[in-house]
């Protein structure tokens, strides 16, 4: 089958105007109010920032950056057996669709699962969303800026493993083949746009 | 529509790096903070297109997608310039 009726497969209505097929349209879409969202968070998080820099320790300081940065690695790793779960359905690989799922799976639980200890090892230094800890110097901006942020993704991130543990019990079960794939697409579309938060997170938290 | 598979691993590699010579020019490199900002930025901004290009298959949409993707950018830069140039701020 070739790749151009494969998508229409994905299309119960002729697709008119944006030239894709339904729900990855509205994937689409839903991911733009989902910049628009963590744009907010960024924003506030900048204007913050600039107006109390006083509040926020140096980089490093506080934060186990290289704990972190393997957790950034493994989300990007996570996004690779994605994009590869996607690219073994396309070609029918029904076992390699549920193997990269899997994989996808045990990497995104993996990283909440550190999310949560480095939430735990900061809050037995007394570093929690209202924490004074630079007291002296002003207020608890540092930390709520940091757990609002990290915290949200990690909600996405969660969520996200629910749809992939749903998607991967369709797998299970055939319900995807060379010529109807949506349902993996579109995951795989919020997986990444998820990854994708995160590196600027981890620039703009961790680094700067 | 059809395309040639991009080279994930390929991708994979360059976030890598990449992340890695993010955490360098941070931690070693020593450089002054506001040229080390405008480099990470610069850094995130790259990775964050690699992903959304070849992860997101971005660059074999139709324009019409890649539009409608794009739309937010110039939004969040004229938001960001108002509120650096904000008086008062």
């Amino acid at each position: 089958m070739s790749q151009a009726a494969a998508i229409h497969a994905q299309a119960p209505r002729p697709m008119e105007g944006m030239r894709v097929y339904n729900v990855k349209l509205g994937m689409w879409v839903f991911l733009l109010s989902e910049v628009m969202f963590f744009s907010g968070l960024i924003g506030a998080y900048i204007i913050l920032r600039f107006a109390h820099p006083e509040q926020w320790a140096a980089p490093g300081e506080v934060l186990n950056v290289p704990l972190t940065a393997f957790n950034t690695f493994m989300l990007i790793c996570s996004s690779v057996t994605m994009v590869k779960a996607f690219a073994a359905i396309e070609h029918g690989d029904q076992a390699g669709l549920k193997r990269w799922l899997l994989a996808t799976i045990v990497l995104g639980t993996a990283f909440v699962s550190i999310q949560v200890v480095e939430y735990m090892k900061l809050a037995e230094h007394g570093f929690v969303p209202i924490a004074s800890l630079y007291a002296a110097e002003g207020g608890p901006l540092y930390g709520s800026t940091f757990y609002t942020m990290t915290g949200f993704h990690g909600a996405h991130v969660t969520i996200g493993v629910l749809c992939l543990v749903f998607t991967l019990s369709k797998a299970l079960r055939g319900h995807y083949t060379e010529e109807y794939y949506s349902g993996v697409e579109i995951m795989g579309l919020y997986w990444h746009f998820v990854d994708l938060v995160w590196i600027i997170l981890f620039t703009i938290v961790y680094l700067i | 529509m059809a395309h040639k598979k991009p080279n994930y691993y390929l991708v994979w590699l360059y976030l890598l790096i990449l992340t890695i010579a993010e955490v360098f020019v941070a931690f070693v490199s020593g450089l002054p903070f506001q040229i080390l900002v405008f480099i990470l930025l610069g850094l995130a901004l790259w990775k964050a297109a690699l992903v959304a290009m070849y992860y997101m298959h971005l660059r074999f949409e139709p324009p019409r997608l890649v539009l409608l993707a794009l739309a937010p950018i110039p939004l969040a830069i004229l938001i960001t310039i108002v509120v650096v140039t904000m008086e008062g701020f």
